[in-house]
């Protein structure tokens, strides 16, 4: 009896080339797209998308056109960050981009949920553990490949702790994201983060930097300096308790010469 | 995957696809040399599984839409009940009326329908085989 590998006969479903086809379209979508950079940490409540929105917002005053996917699915955040909540939905018929607090376009799951409401799928319950990440992972190429982002210098990609949902964007992107790393100065959001620049690192990922966030409080460490030494990265900014604008501006300059120097490396 | 004729020991071809409304799904295959037609039949959970990848067994018959998966999969408060599908709904059990609710709305939202009255109720409950709720 012949094995799968030795029938080859044209398969009328194709699953292969809807996958394909799903991979092209993400790619035609992000054409327009100078700089995909994914913002992210091993460790939860860190400041992920307050930096990510913050940062957008900096890019944005300076003058460049920035976007923000909220990868974040289950935690979206960035609509009441960069505003306009009353934007209910991005749908087929209007695929664009929310525009948000100085002119930062943005997607999130958070415009397609009920107020407080928690992601859900129509579908057996169950073992939903099956599907639901397949389904999450969906969402997500969704987002990358159907909102009409037009021309953007950068797209700012701001992940959830730990690093399952960057493993699907690399996945989804076919090549890894640049990475901005988010850390507060603890030894253990530096433990938690190691583990997800190791991945980073190991995907072929460039690191940009690290941001070491919530400095000068009550939060002790050197996770900043400890990280950038062992990866030898940048901290490219130590972002105090209550940031003014120009903290921000400053990171946003900051990253865009990190991304020069990682062009004229190549 | 993929269907092998044993005894023709020919690769069968995919010859249809049936959504029974149910959850689960039917792909008939066909042997080119013999004829013999087999069924793959899934279950709810496999069914979907397949279905969060955005694939379509047996090809797309027309392109996909955009946030295809969101707008069909993601569960959201867009879906509105009558009053008197409401009403309807109060006078079913308390300790089942959340099991019946969703079904009545996974049934409507699977057909595109915003709203759920007593006739969609009706022809649901015919179509599901749910005499009684």
């Amino acid at each position: 009896m012949r094995t799968y590998h030795q029938l080859t006969d044209p398969d009328r479903s194709g699953l292969a080339d809807q996958i394909g086809a799903q991979r092209k379209r993400v790619a035609e979508r992000l054409a327009a797209v100078q700089r995909i950079v994914a913002v992210m940490s091993g460790k939860g409540g860190v400041g992920k998308s307050y930096v990510t929105a913050h940062l957008a917002r900096g890019l944005a005053r300076a003058g460049r056109s920035v976007g923000v996917l909220d990868a974040d699915l289950n935690g979206p955040t960035i609509p009441a960050l960069l505003g306009n909540r009353d934007v209910r939905r991005t749908t087929h018929e209007n695929p664009g981009p929310t525009t948000g607090t100085d002119g930062v376009k943005y997607i999130s799951m958070g415009q397609f949920l009920d107020e407080g409401a928690p992601l859900a799928f129509a579908g057996p319950a169950a073992e939903s553990f099956v599907w639901r990440g397949a389904m999450e992972a969906s969402a997500l190429r969704e987002f990358l490949g159907d909102v009409e982002w037009g021309d953007l210098e950068v797209l700012l990609l701001d992940l959830p702790p730990g690093v399952q949902r960057y493993i699907e964007l690399c996945d989804i992107l076919g090549n890894p994201p640049a990475v901005l790393t988010v850390t507060i100065p603890t030894p253990e959001s530096r433990d938690a983060v190691r583990r997800a620049m190791r991945a980073a690192v190991d995907h072929g990922s460039d690191l940009l930097g690290i941001v070491e966030n919530m400095v000068g409080g009550e939060l002790k460490g050197t996770a900043g300096d400890d990280l950038a030494a062992e990866f030898a990265i940048p901290v490219v900014a130590r972002i105090p308790w209550h940031p003014t604008a120009d903290t921000w501006d400053q990171l946003g300059a900051r990253i865009s010469g990190a991304r020069r120097t990682t062009d004229e490396a190549r | 995957m993929k269907f092998l004729c044993v005894e023709c020991d020919q690769q069968m071809a995919f010859a249809e696809r049936e959504l029974p409304g149910d959850g689960t799904l039917a792909a008939t295959f066909k042997c080119p040399k013999c004829g013999r037609v087999v069924a793959m039949l899934t279950n709810p959970m496999e069914t979907q599984l397949v279905s969060s990848l955005g694939v379509e067994i047996g090809g797309r018959t027309v392109p996909a839409e955009p946030f295809e998966m969101i707008r069909t999969n993601v569960v959201t408060g867009g879906l509105a009940w009558s009053s008197d599908a409401q009403e309807r709904l109060s006078r079913v059990p308390s300790f089942v009326r959340g099991m019946v609710k969703k079904i009545y709305a996974d049934y409507a939202k699977e057909r595109g329908i915003t709203e759920i009255t007593p006739a969609l109720m009706d022809t649901a409950r015919a179509e599901l085989g749910l005499e009684g709720m």
